[in-house]
């Protein structure tokens, strides 16, 4: 029996969206940059290929569209977790669509479907942090409170605190969960501010991990049955220095993920999947 | 206890009625505590006399009687014992009256020991004067309208704990009615309507009775024909007669309990029975709750008589989890986890406690599994389970869903389900949040949610802020505000305040209470100390009384007895379709659903009762109360003292106009009147809640230390010594603030000020104004008090305002002893003003380690002081002292904490200002201001007993120092109280109440010292004065040296108001013997 706020980080299924053609010249980004839409492609084939082959998930992938051009990033269009699934409504007015394709495929998983339909509400799941005991949600250009409530309502078990996002387009931009209690985060002053202010708002002790790079604090964690605590994080070759504070987790499977092109749009690991655990269906 | 209380009272009483009522008859009393009230009252016949006496007869006598103190010095400290009257007597004709209710347990019976002897030559002199100050009391008590609900209460005082100055006030007018009804029926009957009446009015504004109070209402009750029907039965009291009334409390399983409880009973008694009846000893995580006028759901304090809190005629009321276990698995008795679970199953279903569709059921399946046993095959239908209510809303899909999952809990035990439900449940984000409606600094609508770890703030669902514990170091309100001052961040240079705005004055308290009562239990590892009550202090002081979690965690290992058979009754039907208020719901859905299956239990669960270990708690709980109760009655004093010159009908006019008053401002709507304070408020990051505490409008200039500095030099002297102490409790302490009586006797004698509002006297800004020349301060005093009816919330001013705005103070921090005390309003300086005899009271309420240094004008000072009073007076008060000293020695662990539970009947008055500032002692260090030697210095240690007082008068000029010191040998601690007084140019009897302008506490970190200061303002003819009082509290180990720290406190003093003269300097010393000091 799963019993509550049980199986932190353990997901059996991923789903994952391809990457379209688009994205190259139409993608949100913060910053102006050149994407290489092949080397993304490229990327994101070996992204999947670890959770599918390496660690065994069944990832279920959807087909890009090319009116969409930020579709790859799943994550911003649900928040899953247990057995529920909020379909948010992206703060990016251009992504507002993605959502139907991923409320589709969720539903045919069974989960339960939450919707977010309130027209003041925004949430891109980017923002959501959940650390297996509560939720922290981001308030920043792409999330409101609204949105953060109706998420409050979507899971009551848990806390939701809002955390202001002054820097950075995510919450999660700078931060990420790297193992049960345990929260990833970036050097810069604002990722700290935001760390002081999760700890603060928190019933719950978290350690930290402080990496010099903010986005290589994104991180993605499982825990899964046979391979115990699994961390894709950055290559060496993007941040050298993160990386290197990554090694001294000796204590989980660590899976360096290249993640340079779709960083380019503001993409970071975590962005590209959603992950389910559908045994968590009590 | 009782009986010295009465003593006291009626002691104080006496003088009234003397005057009225020349001869009054005595009733037979055939409680001890009657019987003791019938000698005193003899006694006080003979002292009526007495009192008409010249003063300085009075104190002559004093004198002689002093010195039979010290012979008789033993302690006759038995609490309970009924000491002969006269002794009580004596012992209350030294003290001053508030000293006397309060210390009346403790205190008392030493000091009637020792004063018996010479009581006849002496007691009359010594009356005369005491009686004086009792008399002025007693009027000024029954002058006080506000408290009257209160007023049945009073009889024991040592037991009754304050909590309000208004419940104070009332208590001490309860006394004197007592009394009165015991020596004359006539004045009984009229103090009786009038204190009915104010009863009503006090009732709504908020009572706490006292535990006191139910003696004494049992002795009003016994007087009173009546009564109707008498009954024996009185726990407390065999042979009083008793009203019997039926409650109803609605048990966790939706089943009513009946039980017939005295109608004076405490919330204690009702909810022991109740315990008793569930067979539960793990109670401390429960309560009975109850439902106001305004339909939130109270706690009842057990300490006091349900009559006084419930609500007007309906006596219903529900037992409940009162905290949550944040680990329910180390409870130890299973019995008490299925209360639990019953308690979060009403959560879950009137929507409290939210949950997922997925938490839901499985939390429902674990029901089902304990309820039903394993799953039943053959039961195919969902019917059975649509009997029972999962969630507030639940659906078909839910109910399959339950059943789903209660087939895989096969085998399963119903302990075991339990505890499983329980393991899911205590991971809910709102598991034991107590929720309260509340508006931010900006208007906003938030909640308050109190938990075990603190405050969280909540905007809709969402957490927007949170405060725990030891973020937290001060909780008050004040009106319907609620504060709370925050621990500076790692880069903050200042404590900042937050405030919130709640529904109403009541709310505000109640959120209040909940906070101090969480924050006791659940982080301290025993009860507070019952707030010491400074003189003055006003406000409530209400304290957890109970036990901690870590105390009852402990009590629990001791629990040795099979695993109670209890029966678990069905959640069918209970509170279905009742989504509102779970308590509520029970009840209707009760009456409502009859049909539930045979499980409808009736009431409670049948268990063979082992009552044996149950019965252990209470006796502790009443040991505890009593301490809580002495601070009510300093707050009594004052007001008394002021009312000296009035008639009577000028009290009772004064009265209803004050009670009058209260209604309207408890009427009128907080909101409405905007505060400075919160216009102040900005928003903090996450909250936008926050204001700098600098930002305060009262910020007290005259005292060098800042508030930051307040926290530091906690701190740090918790450090120096009493380890022990801030690991056990010092953390918190709480200071309610209700100047309301106080401040308008005050007013009315001023009326020719033209002060008429009797509100407010702002100790505000006043700090600043001490220092200027007196003629401003009237102008001041004016421009202050306006500013407070214009801003109800001032932070910082705690020491003004009216009975009905209560404003409660209490500081969280486990290790600090007392940062910050603010509003403190000391008896000492209106006493002082009033009448000269009245230095004798000022005295002894000095906490022992405590220095204080009075400085004042020089022009106006002399007249209006009361100080200025030979050395004797002063010296009556020492022996006072002593002997609360030796009561707080016996204690000697909890000594820090100010426990008074250890000496049931000691406790009193004494104990409580012992209490009070031993913690203080600690870590406190002091700045006087002084042209006197400095020759004290105040060392103390938790556990230290001896005690000295020392009183030294001065002249005016305050060059010449006189010591007077009495040594009393008590085994472990020692005290030394030395006053230096000047003396007074003459003793102008006509000084005037003086107005308080600004009582605080400033902690600095030099030395560890902390400086309460009390700004007093009086007006004379076109002068004023303008006085401080600062208390100064030097901790230190044996390295310190005291003596030069209170020099340096004196200069400091000096050095800060130059142009004022110190007119007195009491120091008082505590040590701790090495025999006993394993410090």
């Amino acid at each position: 029996m799963a019993g509550v706020m049980a199986d932190f980080g353990n997901f059996t299924h991923a789903v994952v969206r391809a990457i379209p053609s688009s994205l190259a010249k139409e993608a949100l980004r913060m910053n102006v940059s050149d994407v290489d839409l092949e080397k993304a492609q490229r990327e994101h084939e070996v992204y999947v290929g670890v959770l599918k082959q390496k660690l065994g998930l069944e990832v279920i992938e959807l087909p890009a569209d090319e009116s969409l051009p930020d579709c790859v990033f799943v994550e911003d269009a649900a928040v899953v977790c247990g057995d529920t699934a909020l379909i948010t409504r992206p703060g990016a007015e251009s992504r507002r669509k993605e959502t139907a394709a991923i409320r589709q495929i969720l539903k045919e998983l069974g989960l339960n479907i939450v919707d977010m339909s309130d027209e003041n509400a925004t949430l891109d799941g980017g923002d959501v942090l959940f650390t297996g005991r509560e939720f922290f949600v981001g308030l920043s250009k792409r999330t409101n409170q609204r949105g953060a409530e109706i998420l409050a309502d979507a899971f009551k078990d848990y806390a939701v605190s809002t955390v202001p996002v002054t820097d950075g387009l995510h919450l999660k931009s700078f931060c990420s969960m790297g193992g049960p209690g345990l929260i990833v985060i970036g050097s810069s002053e604002p990722a700290q501010k935001a760390l002081k202010i999760m700890q603060q708002m928190s019933d719950h002790r978290y350690d930290k991990l402080t990496v010099p790079d903010d986005i290589a604090a994104n991180t993605i964690y499982m825990n899964l049955p046979g391979k115990g605590h699994v961390l894709l994080h950055c290559t060496p070759e993007e941040f050298p220095e993160s990386a290197k504070v990554f090694e001294k987790l000796k204590d989980h499977m660590l899976i360096p993920v290249s993640n340079m092109e779709k960083v380019k749009v503001d993409g970071a690991l975590t962005c590209c999947s959603v992950l389910i655990n559908m045994k968590a269906k009590v | 206890m009782t009986t010295e209380v009465g003593s006291e009272t009626e002691v104080k009483k006496e003088p009234e009625k003397a005057e009225e009522q020349p001869a009054k008859p005595e009733l037979p009393a055939t409680n001890q505590t009657d019987e003791v009230k019938v000698v005193e009252a003899a006694e006080q016949s003979n002292e009526s006399p007495a009192l008409a006496t010249d003063s300085a007869e009075a104190k002559e006598n004093q004198e002689e009687a002093q010195p039979a103190d010290n012979a008789t010095g033993p302690e006759g400290e038995e609490p309970p014992a009924s000491p002969p009257a006269s002794e009580k007597k004596g012992i209350s004709r030294f003290l001053p009256p508030w000293l006397k209710r309060q210390k009346s347990q403790s205190t008392v019976g030493p000091k009637e020991s020792q004063v018996t002897p010479k009581e006849e030559g002496g007691v009359v002199l010594l009356k005369g004067e005491g009686e004086k100050a009792e008399q002025v009391e007693a009027e000024q008590t029954s002058s006080t309208t506000a408290a009257e609900p209160q007023v049945e209460e009073e009889q024991v005082n040592g037991e009754a704990e304050p909590e309000q100055k208004e419940e104070v006030n009332s208590e001490e007018q309860a006394e004197n009615h007592s009394t009165g009804s015991a020596e004359t029926q006539p004045a009984k009957e009229e103090k009786a309507s009038e204190k009915s009446q104010e009863k009503s009015a006090a009732e709504e504004e908020k009572k706490e009775t006292e535990e006191g109070g139910e003696e004494k209402k049992d002795q009003e009750e016994s007087l009173k024909p009546e009564g109707g029907r008498y009954f024996i039965k009185s726990p407390l009291k065999l042979t009083k007669k008793v009203k019997m009334v039926m409650c109803h409390v609605i048990m966790l399983d939706g089943s009513q309990f009946p039980c017939e409880v005295e109608k004076r009973a405490k919330g204690q008694y009702l909810f022991f029975k109740v315990c008793e009846t569930l067979n539960l000893l793990e109670k401390d995580y429960f309560g009975l709750s109850f439902k106001d006028n305004a339909d939130q759901t109270c706690w009842l304090d057990p300490t006091k008589e349900i009559k006084r809190q419930i609500c007007n005629t309906s006596w219903q009321l529900a037992f409940n989890v009162k905290f949550y276990p944040p680990d329910p698995s180390q409870l130890t008795e299973d019995i008490t986890r299925y209360l639990l679970c019953l308690q979060l199953r009403q959560d879950i279903i009137s929507g409290r406690l939210p949950c997922s569709f997925v938490t839901h059921s499985l939390l429902g399946s674990y029901s089902l599994q304990a309820e039903l046993g394993d799953h039943d095959p053959d039961e195919q239908r969902l019917d059975y389970i649509s009997d029972f209510q999962f969630a507030p809303s639940q659906t078909k899909e839910m109910e399959e869903k339950v059943v789903e999952l209660h087939k895989t809990h096969r085998g399963m035990t119903p302990a075991q389900a339990d505890t499983q439900f329980l393991e899911n449940a205590k991971k809910l984000s709102m598991y034991g949040v107590d929720l309260h409606h509340a508006k931010d600094s900006e208007g906003v609508d938030i909640m308050l949610g109190v938990c075990a770890n603190g405050l969280l703030i909540y905007k809709d669902r969402l957490r927007i802020n949170r405060f725990a514990w030891p973020k937290i170091l001060k909780i008050s309100y004040k009106r319907s505000n609620f504060y709370i001052k925050i621990r500076p961040g790692e880069t903050e240079q200042f404590e900042s305040t937050v405030g919130f705005k709640l529904p109403n004055h009541r709310s505000a308290k109640r959120v209040w209470k909940v906070c101090v009562e969480n924050h006791t239990f659940f982080r301290l590892m025993t009860p507070e100390a019952p707030t010491k009550a400074k003189f003055l202090t006003l406000g409530s002081k209400f304290r957890y009384s109970g036990r901690t979690q870590a105390q009852t965690r402990q009590a629990s290992t001791l629990i040795d007895r099979p695993a109670p058979y209890f029966e678990r009754t069905s959640s069918k039907r209970i509170s279905r379709s009742l989504d509102g208020a779970p308590v509520i719901n029970m009840i209707e859905a009760q009456d409502s659903a009859p049909t539930s299956v045979g499980n409808g239990r009736e009431p409670g669960l049948e268990l063979s009762s082992d009552s044996s270990k149950v019965e252990e708690e209470p006796s502790e709980r009443a040991a505890a109360t009593p301490t809580e109760g002495t601070e009510m009655k300093r707050d009594e004093p004052d007001s008394s003292q002021q009312d000296l010159d009035k008639t009577q009908e000028d009290v009772l006019k004064h009265q209803a106009s004050t009670s009058e008053l209260k209604r309207s401002f408890m009427e009128a709507t907080p909101e409405t009147r905007p505060s400075q304070w919160e216009k102040r408020l900005t928003a903090s990051p996450a909250t936008s809640l926050r204001l700098q505490a600098q930002g305060r409008s009262p910020p007290p200039t005259t005292q060098e230390p800042l508030p930051d500095l307040t926290v530091d030099t906690v701190s740090k002297s918790s450090d120096d010594k009493q380890k022990s102490d801030e690991t056990t409790l010092q953390a918190a302490e709480v200071e309610i603030e209700e100047t309301v009586v106080v401040e308008e006797i005050r007013v009315a004698p001023k009326g020719s000020v033209t002060i008429t509002t009797p509100e407010v006297v702002t100790p505000v800004a006043v700090e600043t104004e001490v220092e200027k020349p007196e003629e401003e301060v009237v102008e001041e005093v004016i421009e202050e008090v306006k500013e407070e009816q214009k801003r109800p919330v001032s932070v910082s001013s705690d020491s003004h305002s009216e009975s009905e705005e209560e404003a409660g103070e209490y500081h969280p921090q486990v290790t600090v002893n007392i940062s910050v005390e603010q509003i403190k309003e000391e008896p000492e300086k209106e006493e002082e003003v009033d009448n000269h005899e009245e230095p004798e009271q000022v005295a002894e309420p000095e906490p022992l380690p405590e220095v204080e240094v009075e400085t004042m004008p020089s022009p106006a000072v002399v007249e209006e002081r009361p100080m200025a009073e030979p050395e004797t007076a002063l010296v009556v008060d020492a022996p006072v002292e002593e002997e609360r000293t030796e009561d707080i020695l016996v204690t000697p662990e909890e000594a820090p904490n100010g426990h008074a539970e250890d000496q049931p009947g000691l406790l009193a008055v004494e104990e409580e200002e012992e209490e009070e500032e031993e913690p203080r002692v600690n870590g406190d260090a002091s700045h006087a201001e002084t042209e006197l030697i400095p020759q004290v210095i105040c060392c103390s240690e938790p556990p230290v007993v001896k005690t000295e007082m020392v009183t030294i008068s001065d002249t005016f000029a305050a060059q010449k120092t006189e010591i007077a010191t009495k040594e009393v040998p008590i085994v472990h601690t020692e005290t030394k109280t030395i006053t230096y007084e000047a003396a007074h140019l003459d003793g102008s009897g006509d000084g005037e109440p003086g107005i308080l302008m600004t009582a605080q506490t400033i902690t600095s970190e030099s030395l560890c010292t902390t400086t309460t200061t009390h700004i007093t303002k009086t007006l004379k003819g076109g002068l004023s004065e303008t006085r401080i009082e600062k208390r100064i509290v030097i901790t230190g180990d044996s390295d310190i040296d005291h003596d030069q720290a209170l020099a340096q406190a004196i200069k400091e003093a000096k050095e800060q108001h130059p142009d004022m003269s110190v007119t007195r300097v009491v120091v008082h010393k505590e040590t701790e013997l090495a025999e006993e000091g394993e410090d």
